[in-house]
């Protein structure tokens, strides 16, 4: 029989922060300006200039680390990791070694048609992010400064993740958590999140762990979701051929969907960590924890327990609203002035999620003011258009901005509940399909809906739906 | 402690360092080292079992600045003093 | 306005200038004229400058601000303290051409006092060695026997004002690279407190252990000088914020009832005798002024130049490591990024430098940790905690600035070890990030300058101040200009 092996993984994400200014200097933390203009002795790594710590940046470090269950150490302190490279300004980067921000975190996880399952994470600490390499010449790398001392946060889980969709679940989860707090905007596109993956193989039963390959050079969710998809086929397929797998760092290729080893010398990482002598240590306040637990905002998984206790709506579609801050709020505000929260969660789940589906667009960038989708909703109850003209209403609040009684107005879409109008429509189809209402007659149910919809098709759909079925049956007891 | 340096301990050393390093100044450079470490291995006669290590000359905690914008260099003056750079950028050989 | 008097105005100190100019005895541009007359006439013989440019100092005399409490006193700084475009080299290779952008916290208020800075001083490269030999533009010479060092790594800084051809300089001082130089070459040279003078701007040699502190021909002009440049700086986190007092309000005659200890572990066999004399002699004026000798051990003593290596050198590895010839100075080229590297630092950095560069990244490096850097922090702690226990029995501790006076240049330039221990009786104060200052006293038989110690606890300038004040108003010797 064929041996079944377990995927053991480990992530590493690198978040940027968004504070104002970066870590240790007080240029701009901004992307996107002239190469080289955003910067200052400090974190170009001039000679004879020295980094202060930005409280900002500490501040969303410890609500991050709290908001992963994290434990905040009583005492920090920064290290220099030393190593050369054309992007780190002092050849060494301010990061922590031993005595980090915070460890032993948890968050949970609800994966691809799977139960909620608890991630530990290991550790959560601050760093320097280095500049930036850009390699269009022959021959030449050119080195721009700009994101050199933005401040980072290294998230390390423990090797908890078993499949490449617990590790997609993994980042959907934190990226959902980080847009919460507002620490960081997480666009993996434009490098404010980043990850690299540890991912063994082990035979299904076996304790011990097997040799770790790390895969770097994802610039997606999916692309991560990928490359371990792909890691794991390779492995597996060298266990089975009992061929070694060897440790070693690979880059996963979007376009050519594989991972390939790393061309560059393998040389020994020996960073000579030690206590970067130009900044003291941090002892982290036990009021100002406290303080930044008092002003946490409300965590999806909190904000979950609350949609569903106060609004009735059910986990699943709870689950959804919350997989998405700026969905989650707009629910809330359609709630408060339009109290049959049901409906608007079905319609912001099927409705609106198609729509930017199709779109391929974020919810934060949806503009329907919320009072819009609300007042068609009322019209909808109160008959003054049918369900299914709201959905025409709602496309053309959309691209229009107009509000949805004017929409109304100007197209002509009020229903139709006038008996009179509606009769005469009635009798008319009636008398087009003779044959249909026989069969109804002769007890054959569908046929009724079949009526209705000629009705409706009569009327460009602006029947009242449930007078149409009415006054059909009468009408028919009538032949 | 028997720590002798040998001259592929300091050429080790040097590639670390990225000092580039003949044949002969390795040698006489593990000679140089070796002298001083004998005398710092006086230093393993203190018991410091119980000792705090010192990294700091002053006891000083959590000194932080403000997240307020400072101005920055010019492009210009970040690089002004560049061996090789061209429209706004340092330029190294390049990393592969 | 000039007299025969004025003439000599480079032979005055920075305070006696200052009464001058605010009574218009004499003018900003005497002073810098005198000045530049004495660098004319000494300079080829002295070498104290690593960069001087005549028509430079002019230009900034006529442009000086005529306020200031240090209006147009001409200044030396040292080659590794950041001047905004102003060439900034750390006497090496490695920094050719460099010109930083940006000025040094000191230099900021130097400038504003209205002082005006000539030229940089001499050093040994990064500030590595004792004797201002390793400096890329060739050593700086003893003003009083140019056969000799003038002591380092501020050797240049010492050297000038000694042979006046500069008021004041500024040094830095890592293991003694103000003190050593001041002592041999009979100026005043003062370790601040780590913590009260900002280091933003000199180019780092061992961040926990360097300090900027001024030389000067008088303890007056040091306390002076440190009313300038001392107080705390929101752009180094390790600037103390500690307020700064008048210091010259400390320069006071009276040492009465003044703890003066007597550290044996200082006073050892291999010290030389004229110095141990001059020491004893120190130590009768104290008495004889009213202070009591207080007999102290400071009994790590012994460990402080192998603990001072190894930590200095660790840090060292990481501060040099940004020389790379990517974004300033010198670059060698090279096929590929490593060759760049390797190459631009083999040529950059001289021998003394590579030597503590490979020191302090052997000390870090995975294996060796534990055993050199943990091992020096842990034994550093020892050290500090020696002074924390003298300083509850005393208020200062005197003692002699170096073994000998000053060697002769190339002496120990083949023994990097021998080279190291000439430093053994400065290097304690940095360990433990306590001031000291370095006072003249008196004269070796074939006439070179001896100078004496005081260490006190953090912060406590002012009894420095104090104690080397009375020693200057009543020592018993006179003061013998060098004969250059």
């Amino acid at each position: 029989m064929k041996q079944q092996y377990e995927i053991v993984v480990g992530l590493e994400v690198h978040l940027h922060i968004a504070t104002a200014t970066k870590a240790f200097c007080g240029c701009k933390n901004e992307f996107g300006l002239k190469p080289n203009s955003g910067v200052c002795p400090v974190c170009m790594g001039f000679p004879g200039s020295l980094p202060v710590l930005n409280e900002k940046y500490l501040e969303y470090a410890v609500k991050t680390a709290l908001a992963l269950n994290c434990k905040i150490s009583d005492k920090m302190k920064f290290d220099r990791k030393n190593y050369f490279y054309p992007d780190l300004p002092k050849n060494y980067q301010i990061s922590q070694y031993d005595m980090p921000l915070s460890e032993a975190g948890l968050l949970e996880i609800i994966a691809k048609d799977a139960a909620p399952k608890k991630i530990r994470i290991k550790r959560v600490h601050m760093e320097e992010d280095a500049g930036k390499l850009l390699h269009e010449e022959d021959n030449i790398t050119r080195v721009d400064f700009n994101r050199s001392g933005t401040p980072l946060l290294e998230i390390v889980t423990e090797p908890d993740i078993n499949s490449p969709e617990e590790a997609y679940a993994y980042l959907l989860t934190l990226k959902n958590l980080l847009e919460y707090l507002e620490v960081s905007d997480c666009d993996m596109e434009k490098g404010s999140l980043r990850c690299d993956a540890n991912i063994s193989i082990r035979p299904a039963g076996q304790a011990a762990l097997g040799v770790k390959v790390e895969v770097k050079n994802m610039n997606s969710f999916k692309g991560v979701r990928a490359a371990l998809e792909y890691e794991q086929k390779r492995q597996e397929s060298l266990a089975q051929d009992n061929e070694k797998i060897i440790q070693e760092t690979r880059l996963w290729d979007s376009d050519k969907k594989i991972t390939q080893p790393m061309r560059t010398k393998e040389e020994a990482h020996d960073y000579r960590y030690f206590p970067d002598p130009d900044l003291v240590p941090f002892e982290i306040d036990p009021a100002l924890i406290k303080k930044i637990k008092n002003n946490m905002p409300q965590l999806p998984a909190e904000k979950k327990k609350q949609i569903i206790k106060d609004y009735g709506i059910s986990e699943y579609d709870a689950g959804i609203l919350i997989s998405d801050k700026a969905m989650a709020e707009y629910f809330l505000k359609c709630a408060q002035s339009y109290n049959q929260p049901k409906i608007i969660a079905n319609w912001i789940i099927s409705e609106i999620l198609k729509y930017l589906n199709s779109k391929n667009m974020e919810f934060r960038y949806f503009d329907l003011p919320p009072a819009h989708l609300t007042d068609m909703l009322k019209m909808m109850d109160s008959g003054k258009i049918s369900g299914k003209i709201a959905k025409d209403v709602l496309s053309d609040m959309i691209t229009s901005k107009k509000s949805p009684q004017d929409i109304v107005k100007e197209k002509g879409l009020l229903q139709i509940s006038d008996e009179t109008e509606l009769r005469a429509v009635i009798k008319a189809v009636l008398r087009q399909h003779a044959q249909v209402t026989k069969d109804y007659k002769s007890g054959k149910e569908a046929a009724l809906s079949f009526l209705v919809g000629q009705a409706m098709k009569a009327t460009k759909g602006k029947a009242n739906p449930g007078m149409v079925n009415k006054l059909l049956k009468e009408e028919m007891g009538n032949i | 402690m028997e720590n002798k340096i040998k001259t592929d301990d300091i050429k080790y050393v040097a590639e670390l360092a990225r000092i580039k390093l003949s044949e002969k100044e390795a040698g006489v450079l593990s000679a140089q080292l070796n002298d001083i470490l004998e005398y710092i291995n006086k230093l393993n006669k203190l018991d410091t079992t119980n000792t705090e290590p010192m990294s700091h000359a002053l006891n000083m905690t959590n000194v932080f600045r403000k997240d307020e914008v400072m101005p920055s260099l010019t492009q210009q003056d970040a690089l002004k003093n560049v061996p090789d750079g061209k429209d706004g950028f340092f330029r190294v050989p390049k990393v592969i | 306005m000039t007299n025969m008097k004025d003439s000599k105005l480079y032979e005055l100190t920075a305070h006696e200038l200052s009464e001058k100019i605010k009574n218009n005895s004499v003018s900003v541009k005497d002073i810098i004229g005198s000045v530049i007359a004495r660098i004319e006439a000494v300079e080829t013989k002295v070498h104290g400058f690593a960069h001087f440019n005549k028509q430079d100092a002019l230009k900034k005399a006529g442009e000086s601000k005529i306020s200031g409490p240090l209006c147009g006193i001409p200044a030396a700084i040292k080659d590794n303290i950041c001047i905004k475009d102003e060439l900034t080299t750390c006497c090496s290779k490695i920094l050719k051409g460099f010109k930083p952008p940006y000025d040094a916290t000191v230099i900021s208020k130097l400038k504003s006092a209205g002082a005006l800075l000539l030229g940089r001083a001499n050093m040994d490269e990064f500030a590595f060695g004792s004797s201002c030999e390793t400096s890329c533009y060739g050593p700086t010479k003893n003003p009083y026997d140019t056969s000799r060092i003038p002591g380092g790594s501020s050797g240049g800084s010492a050297a000038l004002v000694c042979a006046d051809e500069a008021i004041f300089a500024l040094g830095s001082d890592t293991g003694g690279s103000i003190r050593q130089p001041a002592a041999l070459c009979g100026v005043v040279g003062l370790k601040p407190t780590y913590g009260r003078v900002s280091r933003y701007g000199l180019i780092a040699f061992a961040s926990s252990l360097d300090q900027i502190g001024p030389f000067t021909k008088d303890v007056t002009d040091s306390a002076l000088i440190m009313n300038i440049i001392a107080g705390h700086d929101p752009m180094d986190t390790t600037s103390a914020d500690v307020p700064v007092p008048d210091y010259t309000k400390y320069l006071k005659n009276s040492v009465k009832g003044l703890k003066i200890g007597f550290p044996k572990e200082y006073f050892i066999p291999g010290l030389d005798k004229d110095v141990k004399e001059h020491l004893d002699e120190a130590f009768d004026l104290f008495k004889s002024l009213g202070a009591k000798i207080i007999n102290i051990s400071l009994p790590h003593t012994d460990y402080a130049v192998a603990t001072y290596y190894i930590v200095a050198c660790s840090e060292a590895s990481s501060n040099l490591a940004r020389f790379d010839g990517v974004q300033y100075g010198l670059r060698q080229e090279g096929e590929t990024l490593a060759d760049m590297y390797k190459y631009t630092r083999a040529e950059g950095f001289g021998d003394e430098a590579k030597r503590r560069i490979i020191l302090g990244t052997y000390s870090l490096s995975s294996g060796y940790y534990d055993a050199y850097y943990l091992k020096a922090q842990k034994v550093r702690a020892l050290i500090k905690k020696d002074f924390d226990e003298a300083f509850k029995v005393c208020d200062v501790i005197l003692t002699p600035t170096t073994p000998t006076p000053a060697f002769k240049l190339g002496e120990k330039m083949k023994d990097p070890l021998q080279m190291y221990l000439s430093d053994i009786f400065t290097i304690p104060a940095n360990l433990s990030g306590i001031p000291a200052i370095s006072v003249p006293c008196g004269y070796s038989k074939s006439g070179l300058p001896v100078g004496m110690q005081l260490m006190a606890k953090a912060f406590d300038e002012p009894v420095l101040f104090n104690a080397a004040y009375a020693y200057e108003q009543n020592k018993k010797w006179e003061i013998k200009k060098p004969a250059i």
